[in-house]
């Protein structure tokens, strides 16, 4: 060990304290069990002590594949770079962040994640960081060019918005549950209670006691375009998405344009105006044309399995102009369909006098939607509570 | 106490199962440490035979508790015979005992049906419990579960706290379809499963087909290492090597190159949704096949 003087108890405990640095939820109990393991080893067993180690720290599979260089950071002092870009990555949740956040982040959160390229000496050409920052700039000015969300809706609007999103999330809480729990008006019998209960009446079953099923939170999935196209409208929508998430449903929030970006932590932080900059930022860190597609796979392959159950419902808000083939949306959205309950597709252009859905990539889609609306304006939202109420 | 995964590591491949170093010292630490151990990984990188495997290298039972959403406590503790009961309530009314007495006798152990958990825990050897696809469950169940696997004693109100007669070694596993608590998480030892590498694949096909030929057998891993970078909806796991290197067997194929025809009919033992079918059409098959010729 390279730190004369320092007892193992003290190497380890400093260990435990790299690993929470980097996001790891281990405390005292942990580094007991470490240090009862390690005693209990042959100590110049490297390979095992890392095996053993790696078992008991790590909690997922992120930690997992992160532990060896860190590991081998802390102890050997190699691969100080790759440890140290871990490091910056912060908190475990930041960890999770879609890499494509970092050309669209404000400045000092990239600062942040920058830092290990930034460091005099590393060899850089590893990844793409001169480009991305690149990017930023050009983005940031893009931003400041064209008016920023916050300016396009006034207070009133986004208050409305909110208060409707408040009344919709309240219409969708509930979904039937397979587990039972007893109940005065169940809708089957309850053998084991009744049993018991009617044990004084000589086991006759005299008194019924019933079980039924609960009702249980759904889940809401919320896919939103921000393309072009669909500019003068998101404004309202992303204020309706911060209303959904604010409140205590379990809702996971995207936009999509060419790329796709997860959203619910921004939408969560607390001050409205912050948020919406950094929205407006990421929005503006898209390159031209929407791809409804290319989106829906990217959610597909990444997101979907951990955020769609049996009691998602997804809310696709778009106007259906693809540049992506057709047949290719029909494809993503089949995926989609089979991890979700359900889909309701709003449509801003619906609201228009003579709209047909014949764009292409709307007919394609068609087949998949269980519920189309529009949704051009406030009204037409609010006219959705009861649709949604009956899905 | 020193883990020696070593050894644990021979027995695993004395029953069949080919355990790289990771996942030898996670079971080595399980079985030293009593922690229970949560594997996590795709479908079909053999997260559940982990268990089987070590049940049989410790020579002791499996009990299983598959996870399904809505699952709850009564299905994996105990329940009452209660078909028995009624019936028991009947003739003893006859014979003129007292509500008491009857009470006490449709009450007792003969009458109660262990659910896994409970018998899991009232085994005289620790017995192997694999609790499989707990992400399936509902996050009551898993509160529940914690609660059963740090006290492991379970409290039937008519018969009183039963405590366990031996602490099971506890696998869970998990494909990962909805996000485990921290709490969960802590309690657990932990590793990732990933695919096996072409080596790895190679040996258990080895080990679970003894008698298939070496040419084969390479050439079935490489096609099917080749397939798992396709872009397909499920990948191939290593049952599906195994299956398909069964039938291609019973097909009379030596090797992938010869018949076409037969190659493309056995590719449902690999291929498990219409959609990956459809992507592995006859020319795909015969790039890969060309590969690893």
């Amino acid at each position: 060990m390279s730190t004369p003087g320092a007892g193992p108890a003290a190497r380890l405990s400093g260990f435990m304290a790299h690993l929470r640095r980097n996001g790891f939820a281990v405390g005292p109990g942990e580094t007991e069990a470490a240090l009862a393991f390690l005693a209990a080893g042959d100590p110049t067993d490297v390979a095992a002590a890392r095996l053993g180690l790696k078992t008991m720290l790590t909690g997922d599979r992120g930690q997992w594949q992160r532990f060896d260089a860190l590991f081998d950071a802390y102890w050997f002092g190699s691969g100080v770079r790759a440890a140290l870009r871990a490091e910056a990555q912060g908190p475990r949740q930041e960890a999770r962040r879609p890499e494509i956040w970092n050309k669209a982040l404000p400045a000092e959160e990239r600062a942040e994640a920058a830092e290990p390229a930034a460091l005099p000496g590393a060899p850089s050409g590893e990844d793409a960081l001169p480009a991305g920052t690149g990017r930023l700039v050009a983005s940031r000015q893009e931003a400041l060019a064209r008016a920023d969300l916050r300016n396009l809706v006034s207070p009133e609007d986004i208050a409305a918005a909110e208060r409707l999103a408040e009344r919709l999330a309240r219409v969708l809480r509930y979904r039937l549950s397979r587990r039972r729990l007893p109940a005065r008006r169940g809708d089957t019998v309850d053998l084991r209670r009744t049993i018991r209960r009617n044990l004084g009446k000589g086991g006759e079953p005299v008194e019924l006691l019933r079980k039924h099923r609960p009702e249980r939170p759904v889940n809401l999935v919320l896919l939103l375009d921000v393309s072009g196209s669909m500019r003068l409208y998101s404004r309202y929508f992303v204020s309706f998405l911060r209303g959904l998430l604010g409140g205590w449903l379990h809702a996971d929030a995207f936009v999509f344009h060419t790329g796709l970006v997860h959203i619910s932590d921004v939408l969560r932080e607390r001050d409205r105006l912050r948020a919406m900059d950094r929205l407006s930022l990421m929005v503006e860190g898209f390159g031209g044309g929407t791809r409804i597609a290319g989106a829906l796979k990217a959610f597909n392959d990444r997101y979907a399995r951990a955020s769609l159950n049996s009691r998602s419902i997804v809310i696709m808000m778009s106007d259906g102009y693809d540049t992506d083939p057709p047949e290719l949306l029909a494809a993503e959205l089949a995926r989609l369909k089979r991890r979700a309950r359900r889909l309701v597709w709003l449509n801003p252009l619906l609201g228009w006098r003579g709209y047909a859905p014949v764009a292409r990539a709307m007919a394609a889609a068609m087949p998949y939607i269980d519920c189309f609306a529009a949704a051009h304006s406030l009204e037409s939202l609010a006219a959705l509570e009861g649709e949604l109420a009956r899905l | 106490m020193t883990f020696d995964y070593k050894a644990l590591q021979d027995g695993l491949r004395r029953t069949g199962y080919i355990a790289d170093d990771d996942l030898a010292m996670a079971l080595a630490l399980a079985v030293g440490l009593k922690r229970p151990l949560l594997l996590e990984g795709e479908a079909g990188v053999g997260k559940t035979a982990v268990a089987k495997a070590l049940a049989a290298a410790l020579a002791t039972r499996l009990i299983r508790l598959q996870c399904y959403e809505g699952l709850d406590a009564n299905a994996t503790l105990y329940e009452w015979n209660y078909q028995r009961q009624l019936l028991a309530i009947r003739t003893h009314e006859r014979e003129q005992r007292s509500a008491d007495e009857i009470e006490r006798h449709i009450f007792s152990a003969d009458y109660l049906l262990r659910r896994p958990l409970l018998e899991a825990i009232s085994q005289p050897v620790p017995p192997v419990l694999l609790i499989d696809e707990i992400d399936r469950a509902d996050e009551e169940f898993e509160a529940f579960l914690l609660e059963i696997l740090s006290d492991f004693q379970v409290t039937i109100p008519e018969l009183g706290t039963l405590q366990a007669q031996s602490i099971p070694y506890v696998v869970l596993t998990s494909n990962g379809t909805r996000e485990l608590s921290d709490a969960l998480r802590r309690r657990c030892l932990y590793s990732y499963l990933d695919f096996p590498d072409e080596a790895k694949e190679l040996a258990i096909l080895r080990a679970r087909l003894p008698g298939i030929e070496q040419h084969l057998a390479e050439q079935i891993v490489r096609f099917v290492q080749l397939l798992r970078r396709e872009e397909l909806e499920k990948k191939p796991g290593i049952a599906e090597t195994l299956d398909w290197a069964s039938a291609l067997i019973g097909l009379d194929v030596r090797a992938l190159d010869g018949d076409a025809a037969a190659l493309q009919a056995s590719l449902v033992c690999l291929l498990k949704t219409e959609a990956d079918l459809k992507a592995v059409p006859r020319e795909v098959a015969a790039r890969l096949v060309g590969k690893v010729a």
